[in-house]
């Protein structure tokens, strides 16, 4: 039982530093040709590195047929919108100041980080 | 680069995120680039255009996506100007875009119905034979047998009707995120493996536990696929409103051009088109009558039930419907320009916001799913530690049932599937919301500060009486004051300047014109001081009044605004003008009373004036001779009481004062209105449009409520019966079948919740 619960505990730990603790790494966004595929339940780069002080535009790929994937938003900047199934849809961003900025779909299940920092 | 993308739709976008001119995509569609080089030439050209953000090449396709404010027309005049030719490609209108998403979700429709028939159809007869039988353990090597073939028919379900749940399972957990599909995955998966351990290798598992659970799996794969096909079902009817406004829009228009008549798509029709509409036709875009009468129909975009009369000169909108003639019209603002696509962007905008309601359950979301996997983990242990044989067995039922019971979707739907019905319902009623926030505030007005002229009143005002002094008559008076009123923009100079044109008289040219804020006009004519304004201005003058004052006072209870002329120092009239209230304006204040709001009037007229207009429409609050720079002051003053502050006015005059409200109303005529500029717009004049958006608003944030305290509750008691930590008591733990089904049906319960809004009814006038 000993092994059973030190098994269950470390799962614990597991889940908590994969889900909360682990900061994956963020990829540049290449204004021209990045694209930003919506499928199977994620964003696909899901953390995104702009640049702070210019304005920016991210392009969405909306792959997945699921309700759930039709709307990405960003709290922070008041920005909601619409994405249609197998289109790119551009989304336009204001100059930012550094920071991490969450995006999601409506249900939070779908998420993503923009961080805005020098590339 | 070849998927096209929506200009309208971009354009909606980008006005909502930049403050300043809107940006837009558009694709260009090149001929006469013949070789790769001209890629570098065509973009560079582009890019020179002022107000372009990017151009970018596709030299296979021949298209350049153009991304900036500059125009369709600056952009063509650029690349022909390089050598070549370039036309706009059009995009997708909204009635097209809306038939793509709804062929999708019948798509996706299809697909959930068919993986549902798969899951139950082996899991309601397993566990039929589970009832019925009672028999779902492996003791001989015949039931391993038959236990394999359904353990590996259960996993063809979990590939061809669940596999959705895994790929997106594994795809987040990849991206180190956790949604719906993890849980689902993870609960079906461990109830399969198990399963399976039992049926391969029984010796591992102790003999009390040596029990399937392949029911549970491909019956949880089904419902959940059945929870969501019902979902979308219902999220459908939470846009009705939108489609209905998106089905306004006619899909072609009768242009005129070179004398001849011809039908063409309304997104090829421009600005300046002569463009024809027989009776019983719809509008295709806005413009300006030049030829016929007839009456339209406004209502579906007004709530304005009365058609309104049109004739050479007045201007028409895309979406109304031409009731009885026949009328020719030039094109003022076409595609997106048009005041239906600027209310279609506008209303998405407003459903897409979320109010700051949701964000508790945003903050919960974003943490949930790895919490229940902690939890189903603890419970596990629990059960493992202290649970009753078969401890194992338990175990896994409490496990699974916990990752399958909870549901993130029905805490993450339940506010903005209420904000999405509510702002299509309020919209329905011309009542234009623009975001979640002012939607949440609208709720919680106390008190509401109405504008009288042209919000009570009909802002149109008259001259009612003309009483002159001896040695004066009606007609110098009346040309004195209108001489000098054709240089104001006061509402009541319009009525004084109109009256004067009704009775032909002559108006001169004033010097020295200067307008006292609040209080009247002075200039000279012919040489004479003229002085025209209220009794507080003549004071400020030296101006006696004599007897006049007490006929002017008589003209005030009666609710007409008197307005006193000197003549070099002289009295020389009273003249007064009455602004008639709205006849629906006491109705819809006592609507407004009746639902426990505060209702006090601003007005820049006397105190007897404003008194005899409150009374008649029955404001007890009021506040007269309020200079419009000192509206947002009393504004502040409410605010500081304690009151949550709603500001109606025309949003001319008022602006201070509605950008220091809780929520500024701004209240249109028609149409033609900035709906851009207010937290609300009431598209017509009515008052009731204002304790309608209030009725609705109330409504909405009862509803987010409801749904979030039903998610919530839901969460908690489920996840908490579901680790069996009631067990104790009652000897009753959760079966994870029932648990799927609990959780396929949370989240159609919290979009039918959000859906019996549509029953609301916001006119209840």
């Amino acid at each position: 039982m000993i092994i059973v619960n030190i098994a269950g505990l470390a799962l614990i730990v597991l889940i908590v530093w994969w889900f909360w603790l682990y900061k994956p790494q963020s990829q540049a966004l290449d204004q021209e040709d990045s694209v930003i595929v919506v499928e199977n339940g994620v964003y696909q780069p899901a953390h995104i590195r702009i640049p702070p002080g210019q304005p920016a535009t991210l392009r969405f790929l909306r792959k997945d047929a699921s309700p759930c994937a039709e709307m990405v938003q960003f709290p922070a900047l008041n920005i909601s919108e619409q994405l249609p199934l197998n289109k790119t849809r551009s989304v336009q961003l204001p100059a930012l100041e550094q920071g991490v900025y969450e995006f999601h779909c409506q249900m939070q299940m779908y998420r993503g980080q923009l961080h805005v920092s020098d590339l | 680069m070849n998927q096209a993308e929506t200009p309208e739709a971009e354009s909606t976008c980008a006005h909502s995120h930049t403050e300043e001119k809107p940006s837009r995509t558009r694709e260009l569609l090149i001929d006469g680039a013949g070789c790769a080089s001209c890629v570098s030439k065509i973009e560079h050209a582009l890019q020179g255009v002022p107000g372009v953000g990017q151009a970018h090449m596709n030299f296979a396709e021949r298209v350049v996506t153009v991304s900036g404010e500059a125009t369709d027309a600056a952009l063509v005049a650029a690349v022909e100007q390089a050598g070549y030719h370039a036309r706009v490609m059009p995009g997708a209108s909204s009635q097209d875009a809306l038939q793509e998403k709804e062929q999708a979700e019948r798509d996706y429709y299809r697909q959930r119905i068919r993986e549902m028939i798969l899951g139950l159809g082996l899991g309601v007869p397993l566990m039929l034979y589970g009832m019925v039988i009672g028999d779902m353990s492996i003791n001989t090597a015949a039931q391993r047998m038959a236990w394999l073939v359904v353990g590996l028919l259960t996993l063809g379900v979990m590939v061809f009707a669940g596999r959705h749940f895994f790929i997106g399972a594994w795809q987040s957990l990849r991206h180190h995120s956790a949604n719906m599909d993890t849980l689902i995955a993870l609960g079906t998966g461990t109830a399969w493996v198990y399963s399976m351990v039992v049926v391969v290798f029984p010796e591992a598992v102790p003999e009390m536990a040596r029990h399937v659970y392949f029911e549970a799996t491909a019956m949880i794969i089904g419902l959940i696929n059945l929870g969501l096909a019902l979902e979308l079902r219902a999220r459908g009817k939470t846009s009705e409103a939108i489609k209905r406004l998106i089905g306004l829009q006619p899909k072609t228009a009768r242009v005129i051009r070179d004398g001849e008549e011809t039908d063409l798509p309304y997104e090829e029709v421009v600005q300046d088109d002569r463009i024809r509409v027989r009776p019983g036709e719809k509008i295709p875009v806005d413009g300006e009558v030049v030829e016929g009468h007839t009456s339209v129909d406004e209502s579906m975009l007004t709530g304005e039930p009365m058609p309104v009369e049109k004739t050479s000169g007045d201007s028409v909108v895309a979406g109304t419907l031409n009731k009885t003639g026949s009328i020719v019209f030039v094109a003022t603002r076409v595609g997106k320009d048009t005041a239906l696509a600027r209310i279609i962007g506008m209303v998405k905008q407003a459903q897409n916001s979320k109010p700051p309601i949701g964000r508790m359950a945003d903050v919960i979301s974003s943490y949930f799913v790895p919490v229940i996997m902690i939890i189903a983990v603890i419970s596990a242990l629990a059960w493992l530690n202290f649970g009753p044989d078969p401890a194992l067995a338990f175990a896994l039922v409490s496990a699974t049932t916990v990752l399958i019971i909870a549901c993130p979707c029905a805490l993450g739907l339940a506010t903005p599937m209420s904000v999405m019905v509510g702002v299509g319902k309020a919209a329905e009623a011309g009542v234009l919301i623009r975001n979640g926030e002012s939607l949440q505030t609208a709720s919680q007005i106390t008190a509401m500060v109405l504008d009288k002229t042209g919000t009570i009143t009909e802002g149109a005002p008259k001259v009612t009486d003309i009483r002159v002094v001896a040695g004066e008559s009606e007609a110098s008076v009346l040309g004195l004051a209108a001489s000098l009123e054709s240089g104001s923009e006061h509402p009541l100079a319009a009525a004084i300047v109109e009256s004067a044109r009704e009775r032909n008289l002559q108006v001169g040219s004033v010097s020295r014109f200067n307008a006292v804020v609040g209080q009247g006009v002075e200039g000279e004519l012919d040489g004479r001081h003229l002085l025209f304004g209220n009794e507080k201005l003549m004071a400020e003058r030296q101006v006696d009044l004599g007897e006049f004052r007490e006929q002017a006072q008589q003209l005030a209870a009666e609710a007409k605004t008197p307005m006193y002329l000197a003549v070099d120092q002289r009295l020389a009239a009273v003249i007064a003008v009455a602004d008639p209230i709205k006849e629906d304006s006491v109705a819809a204040i006592k609507r407004l009373q009746q639902r426990g709001v505060r209702v006090i009037m601003l007005t820049g007229d006397n105190r007897a004036t404003a008194e005899a207009i409150a009374h008649k429409v029955g404001i007890k609050e009021f506040v007269a001779e309020v200079k419009p720079e000192d509206k947002a002051d009393k504004i502040t003053a409410l605010q500081a009481a304690g009151e949550t502050v709603g500001m109606t006015g025309d949003g001319i005059n008022d602006a201070p004062a509605l950008a220091q409200a809780n929520v500024g109303f701004a209240i249109g005529t028609g149409t033609d209105v900035a709906i851009e500029s207010a937290d609300i717009t009431l598209m017509r004049g009515s008052l009731h449009g204002l304790a309608d958006a209030i009725a609705v608003s109330r409504a909405t944030l009862r509803n987010i409520k409801q749904n979030l305290f039903g998610a919530f509750i839901y969460n908690v008691v489920g996840v908490t019966f579901a680790t069996g930590m009631l067990y104790p008591f009652f000897h009753v733990l959760l079966n994870p079948v029932v648990a799927g089904a609990a959780m396929a049906f949370s989240s159609v319960t919290v979009v039918t919740n959000a859906n019996r809004l549509r029953l609301f009814k916001a006119q209840q006038h």
